[in-house]
């Protein structure tokens, strides 16, 4: 008897227990130290602006948006966090995000949740924050280079975080498909889907970036060079 | 800081939620009904067929190899509320409620130092 629901993470039972435990154990010793790493990014005004992300991601992963006929994708997020709180505040969003619905909605298996926290908290936040600190100089410059930087940041976020399903299902897969017939699947997916998480990711960090620039993570812990932006923007209200 | 930036700072929270909100109890309604990328990865090689038992999966793929949710009969499994049709924006704003109350809890017992309106220069 098998039964699928329309739920957007992995489910239990899709890589066998031994693997799911490591990658359980891996997740649980990252987001520790994200934990611990995360204090010297939280303050007073960053706090809030990092609960309302958290719930920004949780809201925006409930639209799937359509990429192929009969299939869709939603966004991940791990740039879009990262991009705007930082890495270790981000991977807290994340993890906060995916806990909530394999609780609450039944999405993604409760054995799966290592797996999938190391997808998309880890591995998504990581990248997608690797890319856009490389592009930090154009993501400064102006403000189509800093919706280019989460377009590009985004999309590899989402197509590299693919990849960790694929390193997951050829340690302790199930059967069902080969390791290479998932490899080229899930790629091609995520390319199309990472579009989509591009997008996103630029319209919300451009209008977040619009009105608070000083909230966007990436801006702010640049050398203090650009002054006149960030002072004009203080003066205004 | 001075009274307008407070304001300010209140307007764009409370902005940012309304969004949130926005998305998760309206526009969920327009989401795509399709599998995801994930999911049509693990449906490869199966036939999806509605039956009254739940869905049937004739073929081969990896989705015959997932497992119940083990909170698969809770209140708002699955996106709905109760398992009533048309529920997916009330599941959502439920969803967004708790969220920001565990994320935001969270993030705010977690802060390291209290600043001044200051800009903290960071060094990461």
């Amino acid at each position: 008897m098998t039964t699928t629901d329309v739920a957007m993470h992995m489910s239990d039972g899709i890589v066998n227990a031994p693997t799911s435990l490591i990658f359980g154990v891996i997740s649980v010793l990252f987001v520790g130290l994200a934990a611990v790493r995360a204090r010297a990014d939280l303050d007073d005004r960053t706090a809030p602006m990092a609960g309302l992300v958290t719930t920004f991601v949780f809201a925006v992963q409930m639209i799937n948006f359509p990429i192929l006929p009969g299939a869709s994708g939603h966004l991940l997020g791990g740039a879009l966090v990262a991009i705007l709180v930082g890495p270790w505040v981000g991977t807290l969003c994340i993890t906060i995000v995916l806990v909530v619905q394999a609780l609450l909605f039944a999405d993604g298996g409760l054995t799966a949740l290592g797996t999938n926290v190391f997808n998309m908290a880890i591995i998504g936040v990581v990248v997608g924050w690797a890319v856009a600190r490389a592009m930090r100089g154009l993501a400064r410059r102006s403000r189509g280079g800093l919706l280019a930087t989460a377009f590009v940041a985004a999309f590899v976020n989402t197509v590299v975080a693919s990849l960790g399903f694929v390193l997951e299902y050829a340690i302790g897969g199930a059967a069902g498909a080969t390791t290479g017939t998932v490899f080229v699947l899930m790629v091609g997916f995520h390319a199309l889907i990472g579009i989509g998480e591009g997008v996103i990711t630029a319209a919300t960090v451009g209008a977040v970036a619009a009105v608070r620039p000083d909230l966007v993570h990436l801006l702010r812990t640049a050398p203090r060079v650009e002054q006149p932006v960030a002072r004009g923007e203080g003066t205004q209200a | 800081m001075s009274r307008s930036d407070t304001r300010r700072r209140y307007r764009f929270l409370i902005g940012f939620l309304l969004v949130a909100l926005v998305i998760a109890g309206g526009v969920s309604y327009l989401a795509s009904s399709s599998p995801d990328g994930l999911d049509s990865v693990t449906l490869h090689g199966c036939q999806v067929s509605e039956t009254s038992a739940g869905e049937q999966l004739d073929g081969t793929c990896i989705a015959q190899n997932a497992t119940e949710h083990a909170t698969a009969s809770g209140p708002l499994a699955d996106y709905s509320v109760g398992g009533a049709e048309h529920s997916v924006g009330i599941a959502g704003i439920l969803g967004v409620i708790v969220t920001v109350l565990v994320a935001g809890g969270l993030f705010w017992l977690l802060r390291g130092r209290s600043t001044s309106d200051a800009a903290t220069p960071d060094d990461d």
